[in-house]
């Protein structure tokens, strides 16, 4: 049967434990950075798939299709290994050598935008769920187009769209974990790391497994109370 | 500034095309699998019974709670220690695509069976049928075409999470891409390309599952 010897002093011992808490720290930096880039732009984008100039929603379209349409992977060995060689042969090697933690930076390009892509959408099905009402209303008080959106939409839509926002929180920290095949030094590549000095593979995996439950459930801990600052009065919310 | 040279997708062009039938295959079986699971794990979770509704939402809500990166880790490790000989990678992305995704479907069975109002499991019940025919031949009939535009859109997810067995050396398409840029050093072309092949392929799925969705009608 089970012809294993648990060791689970490994997800602590020195050095191994240090690098967990360093890939932790990572992770956390990594989904945060991209979580917060990813909302304003996917809030950009999904706002000006609404908007009623053809142009803008042409573009926004094709930008959420392309993105969400191909896997997270590629896009990250994409902007890892490829892109780069589109720069001037001077520019790649500073890109690769110059920039101190070069992989970090790509990875937050390749997880933002493919995340926003996905925020855009949910944004969008908050923007179109908004009576125009509100948008003539806001119009025939003298507010511009932008500032109907700035202070009246917007600010309305994000509100309304919290609860896929949570999910899609989630997705940005658990996608983090994908970081490491570009050898950015995450919790799970810290893991992986220790099952390489140890081969106690199955004992790591679970203590990346339980940090990754943690920061899941501070996630929508913290979301829950973002949603019930931030609640519509008037409207159905949860207790 | 390199030039294109799109002889080394023509060149390689076979070895490609087996780590994208390969991608599919596994997108096959997990889509399958992950269903077949998913149905059972979803009707758990509208249990009555605590000891079968426990467990089921714990399931759910345990894979649902990780990335799929480290499941596909987990039973690396795990599937070879369970069976006593190892398995082959191809295997272990299997097993853990067929558990990961069936917590997904799960919850969008679970979203199907309860969009079928309650009469239907009483007339079915006062006809004399047992839980398991009234749901086979009466439910899950109904709620299964109901979902079928999620459905779609959770297959479209599972076969661009295919990518991800690259990890754990399955070569698949991605693999195969990173293989042959190891020795072309064409990494432009080649991750363009199977970038192009992926978008194809996901866009007509959720393409279709739109169109689906318009022109569906529900059953209640």
């Amino acid at each position: 049967m089970l012809a294993y010897d648990f060791k689970w002093s490994i997800l602590w011992a020195d050095p191994y434990g240090s690098w967990m808490l360093e890939g932790i720290w990572v992770t956390i930096k990594l989904g945060v950075i991209c979580w917060f880039i990813a909302l304003f732009l996917g809030t950009l984008i999904g706002t000006l798939r609404v908007t009623p100039w053809k142009l803008s929603r042409l573009f926004a379209t094709g930008y959420t299709e392309l993105f969400r349409d191909i896997p997270l992977l590629v896009q990250l060995f994409f902007w890892y290994f490829a892109a780069p060689r589109i720069l001037p042969h001077s520019w790649e090697m500073y890109l690769y050598r110059g920039i101190p933690n070069s992989e970090f930076w790509i990875v937050v390009v390749g997880l933002s935008l493919y995340t926003s892509s996905r925020i855009a959408e949910h944004i969008r099905a908050g923007m179109q769920s908004i009576s125009d009402d509100q948008y003539n209303a806001a119009l025939s008080t003298g507010f511009t187009q932008f500032q109907t959106y700035r202070y009246v939409i917007i600010p309305y839509a994000i509100r309304l769209v919290i609860p896929p926002l949570t999910t899609e929180c989630l997705t940005v920290f658990k996608n983090t974990s994908l970081a490491m095949t570009v050898a950015v030094l995450e919790t799970t590549f810290m893991s992986q790391q220790i099952e390489a000095y140890t081969f106690h593979g199955i004992e790591a995996t679970t203590g990346a497994c339980v940090v990754y439950m943690i920061i899941t459930l501070t996630v929508v801990m913290i979301m829950g109370l973002v949603e019930k600052r931030l609640a519509v009065p008037g409207l159905i919310t949860r207790r | 500034m390199g030039t294109f040279d799109w002889k080394v997708i023509y060149d390689n062009f076979p070895f490609l095309m087996k780590g994208l039938l390969t991608t599919v295959e596994l997108a096959i079986i997990g889509i399958t699998g992950g269903l077949l699971l998913g149905i059972i794990v979803g009707m758990a979770r509208l249990s009555s019974k605590k000891i079968i509704y426990y467990p089921a939402t714990l399931f759910v809500n345990f894979f649902r709670s990780l990335p799929l990166l480290l499941v596909i880790f987990w039973f690396y490790f795990l599937v070879p220690l369970l069976a006593g000989r190892p398995m082959g990678d191809f295997f272990s992305a299997s097993v853990a695509f067929i558990v990961f995704e069936a917590s997904y479907f799960a919850e969008i069975i679970r979203a199907g069976i309860q969009s079928i109002s309650k009469e239907q499991m009483q007339a079915a019940y006062s006809t004399g049928f047992t839980y398991g025919q009234a749901m086979r031949y009466i439910i899950l009939p109904q709620a299964l075409r109901n979902m079928v535009p999620s459905l779609l859109t959770q297959s479209v997810v599972v076969f661009q999470d295919t990518s991800l067995a690259y990890v754990i050396g399955v070569r698949e398409f991605l693999r195969s891409a990173s293989i042959v840029d190891a020795r072309e050093m064409r990494s432009l072309e080649l991750y363009a390309f199977i970038g192009v092949i992926y978008f194809v392929i996901c866009y007509t799925m959720s393409k279709m599952s739109k169109r689906l969705e318009a022109k569906r009608g529900m059953a209640k």
